[in-house]
């Protein structure tokens, strides 16, 4: 295996992006803070990759206006996924393992707000039995965050924790779009919105874009004395049907975790569009109490679909490269309730 | 105030998908009122039946019936239900595990308010009166008196006629923002006027303008008004009709670049029969009468002829 590290990471998280769904013109400023980043131009990277979704933006092929950001004269080598930046990063780090290429920049973006979100997501469901009854995000996350509570796996003071610890972390975070955090008691006086869910329990809808730079070996430290060395990467998904799912576990993310080396880390990025989903990531991935969890406020504060789960991963590697911690973890999600899961661990050079 | 032009859009489209024979027998027992289940290696009953075993991976193959009735395991209020779900008014989404099953099934649940649901609560299905062999022939569940017998007997299947494809029609609303240099172009088309950007590092002009140049990904900064004269670079004649066509074919479809600009774009050449159009041919903008200007470029009927001497090959031959 090769040595890749992650040595730039930008990110854009907004409320309402007055712009076009292609996103070119966030992504230029984007791309230009990366090359500032590593000092690289655009010919020193290897492989593009990109994440996004035709869906969200209401436009066929939605990823190909966004690679006039790169610009293809000459040509460039690129790729797409309709999944979260995150995954287009595993491609990436798998291109870089092939040693076809030694550097990466690998970008996603979206524009949330330009439809009804909950109602859209509902075209990632089984289409013959779910999707005919359009079951929108939050009542999913709904059903998922009622089981636990019905088995006494967590309750709504728990989740009120998780939401109040965010809300006051993003209050250091210039990109979140909800911060604030006042206190558990006032958070739990709120009213119910999709029953058990209150509003401070759902990411906000927001708009967005990322970018992560990935470089192999002598490329890496060329960039940084400090890279943050991908240690592990992993994958998996858990059945599409809800019915045959226990919505209190994640299988899929404590395989991850499993196939990952989980010690010693110090500060998670988990990618949880709702409170209790950290409390099922947390106890999947078995995280000992002093790890710090979403030191940037994490998904509560701002989702941006297909940037958040990079997002994770970006924010965990910038506590290496600030000499912050010597192991992090970031982690992505995709699909209805935490269906699927990435992980991914970074440490500093020994 | 929003920087960018922006038009609600509406993308709807139907997937017509065939139902294999597991899920073909589910939905044909719905359009008879009958809820079939699959069991699974496990011993499970699970609805809808999954199309192949989870711990085997056969395909499954032992039906059962299982009752109308059954008992909510999780709930969520939906206070705000969006376009397409079974109710348009708030309900509660359910897993409700059938009488007879041992797995859940997700559907709406008819109740005032979240007052009136909790978990273990008993429910039946509420069945659409006319059914087609769809999973929204269950209308939604609705509360049911708590019965003593819990678990219906599973009779012996009757014959089901499968459902061979469902058609399930799609539908999502959009407000579509332009980009601040589209919008531009769309107001300036608005006042008569085309403009194109510069790419301040290559020169190259584009129209419409784009927020960054697809060569080098430069930001575009410089606006250039342009022309309603050009060249015909390259061009179609439509035999074919098609939904939505507003011209009866033949007709002519072509880019034309217009005079200074690098790219060419699409519209229409008409005022000239359509198999004398050629490469080359110069010509202009004809638009439409003032008063029906939008932020479109629809102003532009089409193109027609100036009557000009053809262009040279070599002014559009890096074009094509």
């Amino acid at each position: 295996m090769r040595d890749v590290a992650v040595v730039g990471f930008a990110q854009r998280q907004m409320q309402d992006f007055d712009g076009s769904p292609t996103c070119v013109e966030l992504l230029v400023p984007l791309f230009a803070e990366c090359y500032e980043q590593t000092g690289w131009t655009r010919r020193d990277v290897g492989f593009w990759c990109s994440g996004s979704s035709d869906y969200l933006a209401g436009r066929s092929f939605s990823f190909v206006q966004a690679v006039d950001a790169i610009g293809v004269i000459p040509p460039v080598n690129e790729s797409h996924v309709e999944m979260d930046l995150a995954w287009a990063m595993y491609e990436a780090w798998l291109k870089i393992q092939t040693g076809e290429v030694d550097t990466a920049l690998v970008y996603a973006f979206g524009k949330s707000s330009a439809g009804v979100l909950r109602r859209t997501l509902s075209l990632q469901l089984e289409p013959y039995t779910m999707t005919p009854i359009w079951p929108d995000t939050v009542s999913l996350a709904g059903l998922q965050a009622r089981a636990g509570i019905d088995a006494g796996v967590w309750d709504e003071r728990a989740m009120a924790e998780v939401a109040n610890r965010s809300l006051t972390d993003a209050e250091k975070n210039e990109y979140a779009v909800r911060k604030g955090g006042s206190s558990v008691d006032e958070l739990l006086a709120r009213p119910v919105y999709a029953d058990p869910l209150r509003k401070h329990d759902c990411a906000p809808v927001t708009d967005g874009a990322a970018a992560l730079v990935l470089a192999a070996g002598d490329r890496a430290r060329e960039v940084t004395d400090r890279p943050a060395w991908i240690r592990s990467l992993a994958h998996f998904v858990d059945p599409m049907s809800m019915g045959t799912r226990d919505l209190t576990r994640s299988p899929s993310a404590q395989r991850a975790g499993e196939a990952c080396d989980l010690d010693g880390v110090e500060v998670a990025e988990l990618h949880a569009p709702f409170s209790h989903q950290e409390l099922v990531l947390r106890r999947e991935l078995g995280l000992a109490d002093d790890v710090r969890v979403n030191p940037s406020g994490g998904a509560l504060t701002s989702n941006p679909m297909f940037s958040a789960g990079g997002i994770r991963i970006g924010e965990a590697a910038r506590r290496i490269w600030s000499g912050e911690a010597a192991r992090t973890l970031g982690h992505a999600t995709s699909g209805p309730a935490l269906q699927q899961n990435l992980v991914c661990v970074m440490g500093a050079d020994h | 105030m929003a920087r960018t032009l922006s038009a609600p859009v509406t993308v709807a489209f139907d997937y017509t998908r065939s139902t294999g024979p597991v899920l073909g027998r589910f939905l044909g027992g719905l359009r008879e009122g009958v809820v079939v289940g699959g069991r699974t290696s496990d011993g499970r009953v699970v609805v809808p039946p999954p199309e192949f075993d989870p711990v085997t991976h056969e395909p499954t193959q032992d039906f059962v019936e299982v009752a109308d009735t059954g008992t909510v395991t999780s709930w969520t209020w939906v206070p705000e239900p969006v376009k397409g779900q079974p109710l348009d008014r708030p309900f509660a989404f359910a897993l409700v595990t059938l009488d007879g099953a041992d797995a859940p099934l997700l559907h709406a649940l008819d109740v005032a308010s979240p007052a009136d649901v909790h978990t273990g609560m008993r429910v039946r299905i509420r069945w659409r009166e006319e059914r087609t062999g769809d999973i929204t022939d269950i209308a939604c569940f609705e509360p049911a008196p708590d019965a003593a017998e819990v678990a219906a007997p599973r009779e012996p299947l009757r014959t089901i006629d499968p459902v061979t494809g469902i058609v399930v029609p799609v539908e999502l609303d959009y407000l579509y923002a332009a980009s601040p240099e589209e919008s531009l172009f769309y107001t300036s088309l608005s006042q008569g006027k085309l403009v194109g950007q510069r790419c301040p590092r290559c020169g190259k002009v584009y129209i419409p303008p784009r927020s960054a140049c697809p060569s080098d990904g430069t930001p575009t900064t410089d606006e250039v008004p342009l022309p309603d004269t050009g060249t015909v670079t390259t061009f179609c004649i439509v035999n074919v009709p098609f939904l939505g066509q507003r011209i009866t074919p033949p007709y002519v479809s072509a880019y034309v670049l217009l005079d200074g600009a690098d790219i060419a774009f699409l519209h229409l050449i008409l005022d000239i029969p359509a198999e004398e159009v050629r490469m080359g041919m110069r010509v202009k903008a004809v638009w439409k009468p003032e008063s029906e200007w939008g932020t479109t470029i629809e102003n532009i009927s089409h193109f027609a002829p100036t009557g000009e001497p053809d262009a040279d090959y070599d002014t559009y031959k890096q074009h094509l």
